[in-house]
C-alpha cells in the first residue's frame, strides 16, 4: 500500500460519494457545491496520473467558470418552485451500466508501465538531416530529439503543432456557442417595456431607423 | 501508483451516477450536472489511457472535452433560462411539447 495508492482511495471515495450527493440533493445549490467538490478530487486524480495542465484548466474552467454560471441560473431561476421527483427504475439502469463498465475493465488486462512519465513531459522538434547510411549512400531523413520539459509547456507544443487545426475548431466552436447562449438567454420586450423604456434602451432602433430613411433617400 | 483499471472502475462509478443523475432527476439544472460529471468521468478516463500509453494525446483530447463542456453548459443553460420564461418551470416533463 504506498502513499499514493491511499490518497487515490481516500481522493476517489471523496469524489464518487460526492457525485452521489450531487444526484440526490433537492437544493440545486447544494448540488453545485458537491459538484464543485467532485472536480477538484478530479483535478487531484489527474495530477497523480502526470496531467498537471489538464488539472489547472479543470480548476479553472469547471469550477471557476461553468460553477458560477450555474449558480448564477440557480439565482435567476424561482428555486422555491421545485418539480416533484419521480423515481422511474434509474437506478437500476445505472448499476447495469456500471457492471457492464467492470465486466469490461477486468484486472490485469492493462499493465501499467513504469518510468515512461517523463514522455509525458516532454516536446518534440523535428530537423532533416544527412544520415550515413550503414551501405555508405547518404539520404535525408527526419530526425526527431526530444527535449523534456514542463507539462504544459509539451500540452501546449502538442496543441499548437499536432493539434492546429482542431485547436483553431474549438475556438471557433466556443464563438458559435458564446453567440448562441447569447441569442437563447435574450429577451423580447413587452408592449408596456417597450413604451416605458428609457430612450437609451430603444436608441439603436432609431439609429436602423434613420439608416433605413438614408438608404432610401 | 494507482492502477490504471482502478482508474477505469473510477471513472465508470462516475459515469453510472451521472447516468442515474439524467434518468432520474426532474430538476432540468440537475440533469445538466449530471451530464457535467458524466463528461468528467470521459476525462478521468483519457488522461488514465495517456498515462497507460505514455502519450499526450489523452490529455490533449481531455482539453477539448473541457471546451466541449463549457460551450454545452452555457447553451444549455440559455436554454433552461427561456423555458423557465415561457413556462415557469424546469421541470423536464413539463416540455413535451414535441412528444408525439
Amino acid at each position: 500500500m504506498t502513499p499514493a495508492l491511499i490518497v487515490f482511495f481516500i481522493i476517489g471515495t471523496i469524489a464518487v460519494a460526492s457525485s452521489m450527493l450531487v444526484i440526490g440533493m433537492r437544493n440545486p445549490v447544494h448540488s453545485a457545491l458537491f459538484l464543485l467538490l467532485t472536480f477538484l478530487c478530479v483535478a487531484v486524480l489527474f495530477v497523480m496520473k502526470a496531467a498537471e495542465f489538464v488539472a489547472a484548466v479543470q480548476v479553472l474552467v469547471y469550477a471557476g467558470g461553468i460553477m458560477v454560471l450555474f449558480l448564477f441560473v440557480v439565482m435567476l431561476i424561482n428555486v422555491r418552485h421545485l418539480p416533484d421527483e419521480k423515481w422511474k427504475g434509474g437506478f437500476a439502469v445505472g448499476l447495469a451500466v456500471f457492471i457492464l463498465f467492470a465486466s469490461v475493465v477486468r484486472p490485469g488486462v492493462y499493465h501499467d508501465p513504469v518510468g515512461k512519465e517523463e514522455q509525458l513531459r516532454t516536446t518534440y522538434t523535428y530537423r532533416h538531416r544527412r544520415v550515413k547510411m550503414p551501405d555508405g549512400t547518404v539520404q535525408r531523413r527526419l530526425l526527431r530529439r526530444g527535449t523534456v520539459v514542463g507539462n504544459s509547456e509539451a500540452v501546449g507544443m502538442a496543441l499548437y503543432q499536432e493539434y492546429l487545426v482542431p485547436f483553431e475548431v474549438a475556438s471557433l466552436f466556443l464563438l458559435v456557442a458564446m453567440i448562441g447562449a447569447i441569442v437563447i438567454g435574450k429577451r423580447e420586450l413587452t408592449a408596456v417595456e417597450e413604451e416605458t423604456a428609457p430612450d437609451f434602451i430603444l436608441d439603436r432602433v432609431e439609429t436602423e431607423k434613420d439608416v433605413k430613411e438614408a438608404m432610401s433617400a | 501508483m494507482p492502477s490504471t483499471e482502478a482508474y477505469l472502475m473510477l471513472s465508470g462509478t462516475l459515469f453510472a451516477v451521472g447516468l442515474i443523475g439524467v434518468i432520474i432527476r426532474r430538476n432540468m439544472i440537475t440533469v445538466l450536472m449530471a451530464i457535467e460529471l458524466m463528461l468528467n468521468a470521459v476525462n478521468v478516463n483519457l488522461v488514465a489511457f495517456s498515462h497507460q500509453m505514455s502519450s499526450l494525446d489523452g490529455q490533449v483530447f481531455a482539453i477539448f472535452v473541457i471546451t466541449v463542456a463549457a460551450g454545452e453548459a452555457a447553451v444549455g443553460l440559455a436554454i433552461i433560462i427561456q423555458l423557465y420564461r415561457l413556462k415557469s418551470t424546469i421541470n423536464v416533463d413539463e416540455a413535451r411539447e414535441l412528444n408525439g
